[in-house]
C-alpha cells in the first residue's frame, strides 16, 4: 500500500542571515516596498492613461501641460520614475549577476547599466521639474 | 535534469513564475527607458511631442499595449505573492495555492481589459 508522505518543511533561516551583505538585504527589502509601491503609482497611472475618458487617443502637448499644472501629478509622476528606474534596474543588476559569468563583462553590464538608470533619472528628473507649457515645453531649453 | 541548457529543473508553478516575473520584469524595464525618452520630449516642444507620442495611439502599438498591459500585471501580482510569503514565511505552505491565485486574478483583470482596449483598436483602424 502506497503511503504519502509530506515534503518536510524546511526553516530557513531568516533573511537577516541569509543575506551575503547588508547591500543585500537593503536592496531586498527595497524591492518589496518600492515594488507595492509601484504597484498602485504603475497601474494609476496605466488605468488614467488607457481606461479613463478617452484613453491613450486623448494624450498630447495640452494634456501633459494640463497634468502637469498640479504639484501633485508632478510629485506622482517624479516618484514612479525614480522608483521603476531603482526597482528596474536594481532587477537587472540581479539578472547581471546570474547569467554574465565572466568578470570583465560582468563589471561592464553593471557599469552600462548604472549609467543608463542615472542618465535616464537625471533626463526625467530634468523634464518634469522645469517643464513650463508658456516656454514652450521646458524652462531650461530655448523656446522654438 | 542536465542538458544542453545546463541544470534545469523540472519545477512546476514556482519556476514558470520566476521565470516569468524575470521575463516580464526586462519588458516592461526596456519599455520604461523608452517611456521616459518619448515623455522627455514634452521638453523640446508642442509639435515634437505630439507627432512621437501619436505612435501610441497607432493599432499595432495599442496592440503592443495589451500586452504591456499583461507584463506589468503579471509582474505586480506576482510580486504581492513573493512580498507575502517573504515578510509571512508561514504563507509558504499554501505557495501554490498563492500561484493559482496569481493566475486567477491576472484573468479576472486581463480580460476586460483585452476587451476594453481591444475595442480601442477597432475604433482607430
Amino acid at each position: 500500500m502506497a503511503t504519502s508522505t509530506r515534503a518536510p518543511v524546511h526553516r530557513r533561516p531568516p533573511a537577516r542571515d541569509r543575506a551575503s551583505s547588508s547591500l543585500e538585504l537593503w536592496t531586498w527589502f527595497f524591492m518589496r516596498v518600492s515594488g507595492l509601491l509601484l504597484l498602485f503609482l504603475v497601474l494609476g497611472h496605466f488605468t488614467i492613461m488607457h481606461f479613463l475618458d478617452g484613453g491613450v487617443d486623448r494624450v498630447n502637448f495640452a494634456f501633459v501641460a494640463g497634468r502637469w499644472a498640479s504639484p501633485f501629478w508632478q510629485t506622482y509622476d517624479w516618484l514612479m520614475l525614480f522608483l521603476a528606474l531603482l526597482h528596474g534596474s536594481n532587477g537587472m543588476r540581479v539578472i547581471v549577476d546570474d547569467y554574465v559569468r565572466r568578470d570583465a563583462a560582468r563589471a561592464f553590464a553593471k557599469a552600462t547599466l548604472y549609467t543608463t538608470a542615472f542618465v535616464f533619472l537625471l533626463i526625467g528628473s530634468l523634464v518634469i521639474l522645469t517643464f513650463d507649457p508658456a516656454a514652450g515645453g521646458a524652462s531650461i531649453l530655448p523656446g522654438p | 535534469m542536465q542538458g544542453r541548457l545546463g541544470t534545469v529543473y523540472r519545477g512546476g508553478a514556482g519556476q514558470w513564475t520566476w521565470a516569468l516575473h524575470r521575463i516580464t520584469g526586462i519588458g516592461v524595464f526596456l519599455f520604461l527607458l523608452a517611456h521616459i525618452l518619448d515623455t522627455a520630449l514634452v521638453a523640446f516642444g508642442e509639435e515634437a511631442y505630439n507627432r512621437v507620442i501619436a505612435i501610441y495611439t497607432t493599432p499595432v502599438v495599442k496592440l503592443f499595449e495589451i500586452g504591456l498591459a499583461g507584463m506589468v500585471l503579471f509582474h505586480a501580482l506576482n510580486g504581492v505573492r513573493i512580498t507575502v510569503i517573504d515578510f509571512f514565511p508561514r504563507t509558504a505552505r499554501y505557495h501554490k495555492q498563492l500561484s493559482y491565485a496569481v493566475v486567477i486574478l491576472f484573468f479576472t483583470l486581463m480580460i476586460p481589459a483585452t476587451f476594453f482596449m481591444g475595442r480601442s483598436i477597432l475604433k482607430s483602424l
